[in-house]
C-alpha cells in the first residue's frame, strides 16, 4: 500500500514532465479533456512512465477505462512496488 | 555507449539545432509510427543532425507510393523508411484461402518490390526498410517449421525472399530488426497490450535500440562509419599479462578459459577478412607482445593480420593519435577495444571522437556484446575489401624505403608506378560507389552516391566517367581515384566528382588526374574545364588544389583551366 497523497506528488512530476508543463496540477478529476495534448500518443507515453516510476504494470482494460487521475490513483495505491 | 532511454529521447525534440546538418526522412508503415519517428529524431540530435521528418499517416504506404504529387515526393525526403509489421502481414495471411497461404511470401515480397519500384521512379533517396520479426503463430507447433502453409514458415521464407530482392536492388538498405527482436527478446520487444491499443509493434523501451539500427546505417550511407579497431593484447586478446606469464602461459585455445579469446580472435579476423583494419596497441615490450602472434600455434590472429602493432610503455592516447596519423584516416572511424576501464576512461577523456566500448566486467561476454553493438555499419562492399590490410601493410614498406633515397622524386621514379584511366565499368559500380562513400578528405565536392546512382551516370551520355587505378614495385593499390565530368553546354566540362583515396597521396597521383581531366576535356572539344571546391569540416587538403595546378581561381570555390593553354604538370607516373 502507498500512501495516496504521496502517489499524487509523484504522478504530479510526470504529468509535468510528459506534458511539457511545469504549471500544471493534477487532482482526482482531471481528465483528459481537461489537459491540452493529451491525446491517444501522449496517454501511451504518460502510461509507460507511470508503469515505470512505480514499478507495476496496468492491465489493458485499465488502460482503456480509467476516466480520470483518480482512478489511476487508486490503482497505484493498490498496486505500486516503488 | 551507454544506453540511452525513450523518455531522453523525447527531451531531445524540443532542443537547439541550430547549426546541425538538416536530413529529411520519411516514414512509411502498416502500423503506428508516430512513437518510432519520435524516437528517431530525438536519436538523431544525439548525433548532430536536425532531422527533418514526414511521417505518413498509418497504412499510407499504397496512396503516397502511387501519386507522383503526394505528401511523400513532395517532401523530396533524403531517405525513405518503412515498417511493415509482421502483426499485420498475419491478419492479412488469415484472411486468405489455404492455396493463397501458401504463396503469401511471394505475394508479400512482390507487393514490396512494387513499392520500391515507384519509389526508385521518382526519387533517389535510399529505402531503408526493417525485415520481419520471425512470429510463430504456433497454429502448427515445430511442424509449421516444415509446412508451407503455416505463417512461421512463410515469414521466414519472406525474410530470405527480402534480402534476395535486397541484395539486388543497390537503392534498398535493409534494418535487422528481427536479430534485434531475439537479442532482446520477444516479450521485451513486442507489448500486445501497446499493440491493440495503439497499433504499435515495438515497446516504447525498444525504440532507441530501433532507432540505432537505423541510424548505424543513415550515417554510414553519409560515409560516416568505422574503418579501423585498435586493440589491447592483455587479457583483451588473450587471457593472462604475456610479460609475466610467458608466451606458453597465456590464455588461449584449449588453455582454461582461452576459447574465449580465440573466438574474439575469430571475430576481429573476420572483420579483418570483410576490410576493417586491425591495429594493435598495448603497454608490453614489443618483443614479447609480437612473439604469440609469431609463434604461438593457437592465435588466430596473426602477425600480417594488423596494419600496425605498437607496443610500448607510453600512455596510450598517444599511441592511438599516431596510429591514426600514419593510416591517415579520422578519428570518429576508430574503436579502441581494451578490457581496462581506466585505459578505457583515460583514452576517452583524451580523444574526443573515439569510439570506446565499455565491455561487460566477464570476458566470456565480450564477444555477444561487440556483436550487439554494430560498430561496423556498412553500406557497402566490395571485392577491394579483403585487400585493404594488405595495402596498408605495404604502404609502410614503402614509407620505410622512402627513407633510404636522397631525395623524394628520387623515391618516387624508384617506385615504378603505373595507373591506368578508365571509363566506369559495372565490375566497379561497387567500389566506386563505395568510394564517394568513404572519402572525406581529399575529396572535392563530397557528393554521396549510391551504386545505382553510379550506374546511371556510367550510362548517361551527358557525363565522362574516369575511375584510376594506381600500382608501383611493392603491390597493387587498387582503384583509388574516381572523377565524374560533367558536359555542360557552351564548351565546359564540369568536375563533378573527384576524389582520391589518401593512401596515395603525394606520389604524383593528383597530377596525373588533373593532367588527364584537362586533357580529357581537350580530347572532346570543350574550351573550358570548371572545378569546384565545396569546403566540408574533413577537406581542407584540396582547398588549393585547383589554384595549386594552374586553374584560376573565380571566387565563390569556383576554378577555371583553358585545356588549349593549360601546362600539364610533370610526374612519375606512366599510363599503362
Amino acid at each position: 500500500m502507498t500512501d495516496r497523497q504521496e502517489v499524487f506528488k509523484r504522478l504530479n512530476e510526470i504529468f509535468q514532465d510528459i506534458f511539457d508543463d511545469e504549471e500544471l496540477v493534477v487532482t482526482d478529476e482531471t481528465c483528459a479533456d481537461d489537459v491540452e495534448d493529451w491525446d491517444s500518443l501522449r496517454h501511451i507515453t504518460l502510461i509507460s512512465a507511470v508503469e515505470k516510476a512505480f514499478g507495476m504494470k496496468f492491465a489493458m482494460k485499465e488502460v482503456l477505462e480509467m476516466e480520470n487521475v483518480g482512478a489511476m490513483a487508486d490503482i497505484l495505491v493498490e498496486r505500486a512496488t516503488k | 555507449m551507454e544506453q540511452i532511454t525513450f523518455s531522453q529521447l523525447k527531451k531531445n525534440l524540443k532542443k537547439d539545432t541550430t547549426g546541425f546538418k538538416e536530413t529529411k526522412l520519411a516514414v512509411l508503415g502498416n502500423c503506428a509510427t508516430q512513437l518510432l519517428s519520435q524516437a528517431l529524431s530525438g536519436y538523431a540530435y544525439e548525433l548532430k543532425i536536425a532531422l527533418n521528418m514526414f511521417d505518413a499517416d498509418y497504412d499510407q504506404l499504397e496512396p503516397q507510393t502511387l501519386d507522383p504529387n503526394s505528401e511523400l515526393f513532395t517532401f523530396e525526403p533524403n531517405y525513405i523508411l518503412i515498417q511493415l509489421c509482421s502483426e499485420k502481414l498475419q491478419l492479412e495471411f488469415c484472411d486468405l484461402s489455404p492455396e493463397e497461404q501458401e504463396s503469401f511470401a511471394d505475394r508479400v515480397m512482390a507487393r514490396i518490390q512494387e513499392y520500391w519500384r515507384r519509389i526508385e521512379a521518382r526519387t533517389k533517396a535510399p529505402i531503408i526498410q526493417f525485415d520481419f520479426i520471425e512470429i510463430d503463430d504456433g497454429v502448427f507447433g515445430n511442424y509449421g517449421l516444415k509446412t508451407q502453409k503455416s505463417f512461421l514458415y512463410q515469414i521466414r521464407k519472406l525474410n530470405m525472399l527480402f534480402s534476395e530482392a535486397a541484395s539486388k536492388d543497390k537503392q534498398v538498405f535493409p534494418i535487422a530488426l528481427n536479430s534485434l527482436s531475439a537479442q532482446v527478446g520477444r516479450d521485451t520487444f513486442f507489448d500486445p497490450q501497446l499493440f491493440y491499443i495503439a497499433k504499435m509493434p515495438i515497446q516504447v523501451d525498444s525504440l532507441p535500440q530501433v532507432a540505432k539500427r537505423v541510424f548505424d546505417t543513415i550515417e554510414a550511407l553519409a560515409g560516416h562509419f568505422r574503418k579501423c579497431v585498435v586493440l589491447d593484447l592483455d587479457n583483451t586478446l588473450w587471457g593472462g599479462v604475456v610479460g609475466d606469464d610467458g608466451m606458453e602461459g597465456i590464455r588461449i585455445g584449449e588453455l582454461k578459459d582461452g576459447k574465449i579469446y580465440s573466438d574474439l580472435q575469430r571475430y576481429f579476423k573476420a572483420l579483418r577478412n570483410r576490410g576493417i583494419l586491425l591495429a594493435v596497441c598495448s603497454k608490453n615490450e614489443y618483443d614479447a607482445a609480437i612473439r604469440p602472434f609469431r609463434e604461438h600455434p593457437e592465435m588466430v590472429l596473426r602477425e600480417d593480420d594488423f596494419v600496425m602493432f605498437v607496443a610500448n610503455w607510453e600512455d596510450k592516447a598517444s599511441n592511438i593519435r599516431r596510429i591514426r596519423e600514419t593510416l591517415n584516416i579520422g578519428m570518429d572511424s576508430i574503436v579502441f577495444i581494451d578490457d581496462n576501464p581506466f585505459e578505457q576512461n583515460a583514452v576517452r577523456s583524451q580523444i574526443a571522437d573515439l569510439t570506446v566500448p565499455e565491455l561487460p566486467p566477464e570476458p566470456e561476454k565480450y564477444l555477444d556484446f561487440l556483436r550487439k553493438s554494430n560498430l561496423f555499419e556498412t553500406v557497402s562492399v566490395s571485392g577491394e575489401d579483403a585487400k585493404r590490410t594488405q595495402q596498408y601493410r605495404e604502404e609502410a614498406q614503402r614509407t620505410e624505403s622512402a627513407a633510404t633515397f636522397a631525395s623524394y622524386d628520387e623515391y618516387l621514379q624508384s617506385l615504378e608506378m603505373v595507373a591506368e584511366a578508365k571509363p566506369f565499368d559495372e565490375f566497379h559500380f561497387a567500389r566506386i560507389a563505395q568510394l564517394t562513400q568513404r572519402s572525406n578528405q581529399f575529396n572535392l565536392r563530397t557528393v554521396r552516391y549510391t551504386e545505382s546512382d553510379i550506374k546511371r551516370i556510367a550510362d548517361d551520355d551527358h557525363f565522362i566517367t574516369l575511375y584510376f587505378t594506381l600500382r608501383d614495385k611493392f603491390g597493387d593499390h587498387g582503384l583509388i581515384s574516381v572523377v565524374i565530368l560533367e558536359k555542360r553546354d557552351n564548351g565546359t566540362l564540369f568536375v563533378n566528382e573527384f576524389l582520391m583515396s589518401c593512401r596515395v597521396l603525394k606520389r604524383g597521383m593528383e597530377e596525373f588526374i588533373i593532367n588527364k581531366i584537362v586533357s580529357t576535356a581537350k580530347e572532346n572539344g570543350f574550351t573550358l574545364v570548371e572545378g569546384e571546391y565545396i569546403r566540408t569540416q574533413k577537406n581542407a587538403m584540396v582547398a588549393q588544389l585547383y589554384t595549386q595546378h594552374g586553374f584560376t581561381d573565380c571566387g565563390n570555390g569556383i576554378f577555371h583551366a583553358d585545356p588549349n593553354t593549360y601546362t600539364f604538370t610533370p610526374n612519375y607516373i606512366k599510363e599503362s
